[in-house]
């Protein structure tokens, strides 16, 4: 027995725990359809335009900013297990690691990329 | 009495071999059960939670919280379930119905799967994955596509919005919260969540405050809570990307919300304050899932005190936070304590990394505790200047209006 079994087990229950309350609700509960009912919210009036509205790119750029910090962190998780092993060049060897990294959040800043439209 | 998970476990195990089940199923069979269990007390716990908040707050507020379902209101929060269950679903017309009804079952499993390397006691973790920490965030993280699945799939331009700003936001607070989450696995060695509780004899939350507070700041803009919690600002934007859910999905949304405020609590325990550690706990387990519980609560509690207190952060501000000086600091601190702590290591010899004792782990911890207070001294001193920067800059655009106001003013007069 691994000791991804439990995750296995868990993953299985904590997906089928909320999906029987809601097939229960789905059949037991009352399901009465009507056209006001269902019609999409838009604080009280009709909808104006197109519902998938045009994606703006400055959300596209942090998610961007963010893959890279989280690439690095991904690559400085072994370093830091095995930190308490290190000498001081492994430790400085990480620092230029780090360093760089800050160095493109410094352009990023600089360039406007971490502004809020 | 002592230790009741190895009593229980062994037990069961026992009956159901002697009963003729072949071992690798018993085995099982019996992880079966400590899931179900640790799945059920996640969302259970959270009746009393919600009661909980809802008193506190109230308190603080200075009005008594719900106190008529029941003696002191304990029923509220069964009364309001009840009440979500009994209504209906409505599914908006146009809204894809797969994406639509799995979001919130993905919001919940995100949490409770966290609670798969929780270490409970010191007997009593659900699987010691060497890579706990590692899971735990990729676990997390499915909780942030929980929300777009919902904001895409409700067909409601708005809703799609506040998705697409709730989604920016956390993962702008994933960075600074795997930043400081890289510092017990630094100080332990180690990606075991068993291992960074038993080797805190010296809670990481004394020798690395600043650390802990930037850990715990990022956390509560992960879980969306105040000040954070623009993400289902009900005055500004009518709940964002949850608009279109009613009746138990909703339920779902709002349990998954909760539960995460409480695991979120866990972490911060397990991770920076050391755990289920306490007098007597490595003697007597039961004892620490008692210190455990008590020590969520208690920054659960702490939790509670800032939603009361504090007003909601505007998106562009939260942003600026987060880039402009947590991912900073964090990576000023890190730099810094790694290089502090080498050296001193260096000259002091193989002593210095002992975690035996509290009396052993003293000179690291001094170490540490130096240089976060060296690193907060600075940041309190940058945010000052950024402040008086931003201060200034508004003050300007204020005179410049107020020069021209004067001027209009003064010729109408003649």
């Amino acid at each position: 027995m691994s000791e991804w079994t439990f995750v296995a087990l868990l993953a299985v229950i904590s997906v089928a725990l909320p999906a029987v309350p809601i097939v229960a609700g789905r059949l037991l509960g009352p399901r009465k359809p009507n056209k006001e009912k269902n019609a999409t919210y838009e604080c009280g009036v009709e909808t104006v335009g197109d519902t998938w509205v045009q994606f703006k790119v400055q959300y596209y750029v942090f998610a961007l900013v963010f893959l890279v910090f989280d690439i690095e962190v991904i690559f400085l998780y072994p370093w830091a297990v095995a930190y308490n092993q290190l000498t001081l060049f492994g430790v400085f060897a990480g620092i230029v690691f780090i360093v760089t990294l800050a160095e493109a959040l410094v352009y990023a800043w600089r360039k406007g990329a971490l502004e809020w439209v | 009495m002592g230790d009741i998970f190895t009593t229980i476990s062994t037990f069961l195990i026992g009956l159901l071999t002697g009963l003729g089940v072949d071992p690798l199923l018993a085995h099982i069979i019996v992880a079966f059960l400590g899931a179900f269990l640790i799945a059920n007390f996640v969302l259970l716990i959270l009746i009393v939670n919600i009661w909980l908040e809802r008193k506190v707050i109230g308190r603080m507020q200075d009005r008594i919280g719900p106190n008529r379902v029941g003696p002191w209101g304990i029923f509220q929060t069964i009364a309001d379930l009840t009440k979500l269950v009994s209504k209906e679903i409505i599914i908006p017309s146009g809204a894809d119905l797969v994406p639509f009804m799995a979001a919130p079952i993905v919001a919940v499993a995100s949490v409770i799967l966290v609670w798969a390397v929780m270490p409970l006691a010191k007997t009593a973790i659900g699987t010691d994955l060497n890579i706990g920490v590692l899971y735990m965030v990729a676990v997390s993280s499915l909780g942030i596509m929980s929300i777009l699945l919902a904001g895409w799939s409700s067909n409601n331009k708005y809703a799609l919005l506040g998705a697409f700003r709730a989604v920016a936001m956390l993962v702008s607070y994933e960075v600074p919260m795997i930043l400081t989450l890289m510092v017990p696995v630094l100080l332990s060695g180690s990606m075991q969540m068993g291992k960074i509780v038993s080797d805190q004899q010296i809670w990481y939350g004394f020798s690395m405050p600043v650390a802990a507070l930037i850990f715990y700041i990022a956390l509560t803009a992960e879980i969306g809570r105040s000040p954070f919690d623009l993400l289902e600002a009900e005055s500004e934007i009518v709940a964002g990307y949850h608009i279109e859910y009613s009746g138990f999905a909703f339920a779902i949304f709002y349990a998954a919300e909760w539960a995460h405020a409480f695991t979120v609590s866990a972490l911060m325990a397990a991770l920076f304050f050391g755990g289920w550690q306490g007098p007597f706990a490595e003697t007597i387990p039961t004892l620490g899932i008692v210190y455990f519980m008590g020590k969520t609560f208690l920054i659960y509690f702490m939790s509670m005190w800032l939603r009361a207190t504090l007003p909601r952060v505007r998106i562009d501000h939260t942003m600026s936070f987060c880039w402009k000086f947590l991912i900073p600091m964090s990576l000023i601190l890190i730099t810094l304590v790694v290089l502090v702590d080498k050296l001193a290591a260096l000259a002091i010899g193989e002593s210095y990394l002992d975690t035996t004792t509290m009396l052993a782990m003293t000179p690291r911890s001094l170490a540490l505790l130096a240089v976060n207070l060296v690193t907060g001294a600075f940041a309190v001193w940058w945010i000052g200047v950024m402040g008086r920067r931003e201060r200034e800059r508004l003050a300007a655009l204020e005179i410049k209006h107020v020069v021209i106001e004067t001027s209009a003013a003064g010729q109408q007069a003649k």
